[in-house]
């Protein structure tokens, strides 16, 4: 009876996304009469960040500074639709919605400001920082607080722009059965030492190393933060969490959080989180979906160490203490 | 039911209702006072989410009676910032992005404050042990744990 040590590494391949019916996001872009932008979404934000980087591509494309910008995602009953928050969708489908959206927005804006500088649209520029300038001659511009004043009071004009990002239904090849799912993949690999108790089954994870390839980090910070809570939410997976320990039975399935269990701040694995951007093609400003695969390639690393430690494959999840033994017991029976 | 009168301090101002006889703290203060910075995650006692400070005790709202705080000083994370000054544990809970959907975040602060209150300099053992009660399902706790101990180590350099 000892404590046996195993390494284990796993790979994934992970869809932004999801392809049923098609799967579109549309996004509304309107200026305020001082000049700020609202962004009007059903997609919601759970604590993932949806409203900050929304906000930030918004302002990107319009050419303002992100606090210019609100994004109200207040009502999925009278919002443009979007099929929801999940599968790592939000940032790509939602984001590429806004672009669009901001785009027609911006082009009514620089149309006024044209008729106020009295130039062509196409000669004009913005500065980031809430001013459109005349390109070669920045000592002509006007403020965007003004230009929409003068659309709002002067010019009758809506500075809007409508968005709307599909991938379309992808249907099966007859012949082959090939489908594109989707057009966009994040990558991850995970390494993962653990120990394991033989005698109690019972596993500690001491390491787990993360790569995770996402596009573009719109907002690297976020970014990390999802990456850290998604790490430790694959340990999570891996080892603890489920509601029925003996599916399809439901006995002993876990009803509190003294019986669900999680693992705790005492629990934590050393985590290290490295990002590698290749930003996507069709993804906005090369984002791709990072949110739910961060999770997932933790749950096979910890397999295959397991694996590597005491030589049994476990196949069902969660890697409890009694899955151990019982395939300790049966290799030895072999 | 009968009603009860509870009369108490809450972030420095005098609270008094009527309510039924057995209602939580964390009901009273939700639903009755308006404060609705304490969180029910299980009212079991068994999330975190509804800590809340009584008398310099950290206490699980959702366990204790209403009725039986009656002349106690009641401190929650609403009452945390002065005059929109947020308190050096809010701080550093946003400079470590220790906050993502944001529903353990108050009851975490609870229990890092009373930690710090009792406690200026912890170890990281200590910091865990201090979260040990409250669960979070999004950041995976080490944002957290940095988060005290950043407003830990503020603290010391402002007694400094
Ligand atoms: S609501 Fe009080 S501990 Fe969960
Ligand atoms: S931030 Fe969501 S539960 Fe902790």
């Amino acid at each position: 009876m000892a404590i046996r040590l195993g390494r284990g590494v796993a790979a994934i391949n992970y869809p932004t996304g999801m392809n049923l019916g098609g799967d579109p996001t549309q996004a509304l872009v309107h200026s305020t009469p001082t000049g700020n932008f609202m962004v009007t979404l059903s997609s919601v934000d759970l604590g993932q960040g949806m409203k900050q980087i929304m906000a930030q591509i918004c302002a990107e494309t319009i050419g303002v500074p992100t606090d210019r910008v609100v994004v109200d995602t207040a009502d999925t009953d009278t919002g443009p639709h979007c099929m929801g928050t999940f599968a790592s969708r939000g940032t790509h489908r939602a984001g590429n919605a806004v672009i669009q959206a901001a785009k027609e927005a911006r082009q009514v804006m620089l149309e006024v400001a044209a008729e106020e500088l009295e130039v062509n649209a196409s000669d004009l520029e913005t500065d980031g920082q809430g001013n459109i300038l005349v390109k070669g001659a920045p000592q002509k511009s006007i403020s965007i607080f003004d230009v929409a004043l003068s659309a709002h009071f002067k010019r009758g004009r809506s500075i809007s722009g409508r968005g709307m990002f599909l991938i379309p239904r992808s249907y099966p090849e007859k012949e082959t059965g090939a489908m594109k799912p989707s057009t966009c993949y994040a990558h991850a690999c995970t390494v993962a030492e653990v120990e394991v108790d033989d005698e109690t089954g019972e596993v500690t994870v001491l390491t787990v190393k993360n790569i995770f390839e996402i596009g573009r980090a719109l907002n690297p910070k976020m970014v990390e933060q999802q990456l850290v809570g998604g790490s430790w939410m694959g340990i999570s997976h891996a080892l603890y969490e489920t509601t029925e320990p003996y599916y399809p039975n439901r006995d002993h399935g876990g009803t509190d959080f003294n019986q669900y269990l999680m693992p705790g701040p005492g629990d934590l694995a050393e985590t290290e989180i490295i990002v590698l951007e290749r930003p996507s093609a069709d993804g906005p400003y090369g984002a791709k979906g990072p949110g739910e695969m961060c999770a997932n390639p933790q749950i096979p690393a910890v397999a295959n160490a397991v694996f590597d430690a005491v030589g049994v494959r476990i196949d069902t999840l969660p890697i409890t203490p009694e899955r151990i033994l019982r395939a300790l017991k049966a290799q030895a029976a072999n | 039911m009968a009603k009860v009168p509870v009369q108490f301090t809450l972030n420095g101002s005098e609270k008094a209702e009527f309510i039924d006889s057995g209602t939580t703290l964390l009901h009273a203060l939700r639903d009755k006072i308006g404060d609705t910075s304490p969180k029910g995650g299980c009212h079991q006692g068994t999330c975190g989410a509804c800590s809340v400070i009584i008398d310099g005790e950290l206490r699980l709202s959702c366990l204790t009676l209403a009725e039986t705080c009656n002349g106690a000083v009641i401190t929650t994370t609403s009452g945390l910032s002065e005059g929109g000054v947020l308190h050096p544990l809010q701080h550093a809970f946003l400079d470590t992005f220790a906050t993502q959907c944001g529903f353990c975040t108050p009851g975490m602060i609870m229990a890092a404050k009373v930690l710090l209150d009792h406690k200026p300099n912890p170890s990281r053992d200590e910091v865990v042990e201090a979260l040990s009660g409250n669960i979070c399902r999004c950041t995976g706790y080490e944002p957290i744990i940095q988060a005290v101990l950043h407003a830990a180590r503020a603290n010391s350099q402002n007694a400094a």
